[in-house]
């Protein structure tokens, strides 16, 4: 089945029914003419499962999962960031229970080993007599990082649409970036793992893969599945909706199942950003976590006694204070 | 006095003509250390970092430490040697070559560490290529390597005396091609009073820049830390404190080489418990300062602690509390008292404290880079059990000690090729001292 025929299936689909449906608005928009038929690989072999694409013209089509391929763009290119956008994530407290499924879908996606971690799930808890909380941690994407201003080389750097990328072909490894972010984003391959191979695609800053030993590299806001208007590889994974994705110009955020005004969420639920006091000026903003979902305990549901222990061990977290 | 009656190069030639078995053995010695330690090297380089004991939380570790270290007592030299020659002290003459030695040897030796933390060396050259001058490791780099040159003219110019008289020096039995490279490198200096001038004029102006370059090198170095929002690095005071950390390491490492090349060489009638009690007052004057600057950093950020600064102190006085007890009690408050109290002043006791203190800086270096990074403001919460605690490998600690070995190679290399101590007035010197005294 072409392309062409997929689309005609769906002639109708509105732009509003693009949104509610949980696809990020105007995703395809900022892409030239073309661009979308340019991601369809013909010669692959289809999955039956379909995924809707925003042509330029506004136009969705639907496209089979294993036909979509994602766009490989060069350095020269993932320099500019996509044109009118700035994105944003949203992250639900309330509602996460440490299901670790962002983890594991970011970790796939990105081709990443057991030990690389670019999305982090923590538990929290801010003082002795408050509710400790599992905390999931992306890349901040900060408006001033710390991490871009130490880079000795100019591998990482911040982008029009907000989002700070790494070059690892520009990367000398020299770790600073490492120490200058203060959220502990980041992460370096201490050697080569096997799991970078599975990539065979050219590299490219915006698909942070294939890895390469003795650079950094970090969540990247999966810039590459945003171009095809699909939201990143956590936001989509969460069987919770923990984690929404936007635009703060559009002033629209979505999980996948639900889609909000970004602006009118963090007002009604009080959202804020991890320890503003740095003065990062992070993308990520926090919804506190009130009306739970979830137990805390529940999160340690399949883990061994010895890793339960470890996070209780750890300062700020559960019955660390004497 | 026999000795000052003759030339003091019939005194020293013997060192740069012959090497004795035991001699021959330390080079041997150091250079098996320096095999183990290239072996370790070669380990990283095809295995990759993950043969260190540095992760996510700990990225850099010893070789950070070592890095600091050595390019703490490089400034030795620099500015030990610089003031001494700028205020003409009188009996800087027998220690100024060794302070020189130290600097230029620590020099090269410091840089090598910083590139063993780095994961792509074959992109190296990217730093001068994509060199962003908003980075402090560009600054970095800029810094070290005008040191590096200063101190190399600065060494230069403080042997091109001795280098001259070694040429002219009949009786030297030494291989011809030592003797014609002392000619080239002479560059036809003779002595003649126009010589003598423009050369006294080239060292003042070096001593002077090398002091600057020096403090400005070790502020830089400060300042990738201090730059950074990190708990316990985050703070003004790292520039200067770094700067007296250094000179004060460094004139314990300079101590140590005047005891050990007083023994190996026989210079007891030229390096006497004057020149080891006027190196200790230095010694215990900087201990003072750091001391003082040392408090400083750790009372304000316990008094008012913020909560991560809280969890940092919490750390330094439980798991890390000998380190920190030996690197910033003991460290401090043993000069004081062996140089301080004049019973205690003697030529051992002066230098089993300067090895203290060598040992004491080490690990206040270490107490420096390595807590900050195991209390990060997100705690360390690790599914993977090797991704908790930094604890060095063989690979780094072998790295390290073949990087002392380096050390003391080419310091051992450099007394065979000019005189340990400036020979050049040295006789003058000596004559107006017994005048003063
Ligand atoms: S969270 Fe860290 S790595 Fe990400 S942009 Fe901010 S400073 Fe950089
Ligand atoms: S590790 Fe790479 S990205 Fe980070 S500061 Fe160094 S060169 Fe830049």
């Amino acid at each position: 089945m072409n392309v062409k025929e997929e689309v005609n299936k769906h002639p109708k689909n509105s732009r509003r029914q693009f949104l509610k449906k949980g696809l990020i608005a105007g995703a395809g928009v900022a892409i030239g003419s073309g661009l979308v038929t340019a991601y369809i690989d013909a010669t692959a072999t289809e999955t039956g499962e379909k995924v809707k694409v925003l042509t330029t013209d506004g136009e969705i089509m639907e496209v089979d999962q294993g036909l979509l391929k994602l766009p490989r763009v060069s350095r020269t290119e993932s320099l500019k960031g996509i044109p009118g956008r700035k994105f944003v994530m949203v992250i639900d407290l309330g509602k996460c229970k440490n299901a670790r499924k962002c983890v594991e879908a970011c970790q796939k996606g990105h081709h990443l080993p057991h030990s690389q971690e670019f999305i982090k799930v923590y538990l929290l808890q801010d003082s002795e007599k408050t509710a400790p909380y599992w905390f999931p941690k992306p890349c901040f994407h900060c408006d001033n990082p710390l991490c871009v201003s130490v880079c000795p080389v100019g591998a990482t750097y911040k982008r029009t649409d907000g989002i700070v990328l790494i070059d690892n072909e520009r990367c000398i490894g020299c770790k600073f970036c490492m120490t200058g972010c203060p959220y502990s984003t980041r992460v370096f391959a201490w050697k080569h793992y096997p799991e970078f191979d599975e990539d065979k695609e050219p590299y490219s800053p915006e698909a942070s893969s294939p890895g390469k030993e003795g650079t950094v590299s970090k969540c990247d806001f999966c810039p590459d599945l945003v171009r095809v208007g699909k939201i990143p590889y956590c936001a989509s994974a969460c069987p919770m909706g923990v984690i929404y994705f936007g635009d703060v110009d559009e002033d629209t955020v979505t999980n996948g199942t639900e889609t909000h005004q970004f602006s009118q969420l963090i007002h009604d639920r009080a959202g804020y950003r991890y320890l503003e006091v740095l003065g990062t000026r992070p993308c990520v903003y926090y919804l506190p976590p009130v009306d739970r979902q979830f137990e805390v305990e529940s999160g340690f549901a399949d883990m061994n006694q010895e890793i339960i222990d470890r996070y209780k061990e750890t300062p700020y977290s559960i019955k660390n204070k004497p | 006095m026999e000795l000052q009656n003759k030339d003091p190069l019939q005194v020293f030639a013997p060192q740069l003509e012959r090497t004795s078995i035991q001699g021959y053995v330390w080079i041997v010695f150091l250079l098996v250390v320096i095999g183990i330690g290239f072996y370790a090297f070669l380990q990283q380089v095809y295995l990759g970092h993950e043969v260190t004991g540095m992760r996510d939380n700990v990225v850099w570790g010893v070789y950070i430490v070592n890095f600091i270290f050595f390019m703490g007592i490089s400034y030795a030299g620099a500015l030990i040697s610089g003031t001494l020659h700028l205020f003409k002290t009188a009996w800087r003459k027998p220690v100024i070559r060794m302070a020189e030695f130290i600097t230029i040897i620590a020099l090269l030796i410091g840089p090598c560490f910083i590139l063993l933390c780095i994961g792509r060396l074959d992109k190296l050259h990217y730093l001068v290529i994509f060199g962003r001058i908003q980075s402090p490791i560009t600054w970095d780099v800029i810094a070290i390597s005008t040191d590096i040159f200063g101190c190399f003219i600065f060494l230069y110019l403080s042997v091109l005396r001795d280098i001259a008289r070694l040429r002219d020096y009949e009786l030297l039995q030494l291989p011809n091609w030592r003797k014609k490279l002392y000619n080239v490198l002479s560059l036809g200096y003779t002595g003649t009073p126009e010589q003598q001038k423009r050369l006294n004029r080239a060292t003042d102006i070096m001593a002077a820049m090398v002091i600057a370059i020096a403090i400005i090198v070790y502020s830089v170095l400060a300042w990738i830390f201090s730059v950074t929002l990190q708990p316990g690095w985050h703070s003004t005071i790292f520039g200067p404190y770094f700067v007296i950390a250094a000179v004060y390491s460094g004139s314990a490492v300079l101590i140590v080489c005047m005891w050990v090349f007083r023994r190996v060489y026989h210079l007891e009638a030229y390096i006497t418990k004057k020149h080891f009690v006027a190196v200790g007052v230095i010694m215990l004057v900087l201990a003072a300062f750091f001391g003082y600057f040392t408090f400083s950093d750790y009372l304000t950020k316990w008094y008012g602690s913020e909560k991560n600064d809280e969890l940092l102190i919490q750390l330094l006085f439980k798991e890390f509390y000998w380190e920190f007890l030996f690197s910033n009690y003991v460290g401090v408050l043993l000069p004081l008292l062996v140089v301080g109290i004049a019973k205690l002043r003697t030529i051992t006791n002066i230098t089993i404290t300067a090895v203290i203190v060598v040992l004491a800086l080490w690990l206040n270096r270490y107490i420096i880079v390595v807590p900050t990074l195991e209390s990060p403001y997100l705690p360390i919460q690790e599914s993977r059990a090797e991704w908790l605690n930094y604890s060095a490998t063989w690979v780094e600690w072998s790295l390290t000690a073949a990087g002392v070995a380096v050390f003391c190679l080419l310091f051992t290399l450099a007394s065979k090729f000019v005189t340990i101590i400036p020979v050049d007035g040295l006789q003058v010197e000596e004559k107006k001292e017994d005048v003063l005294v």
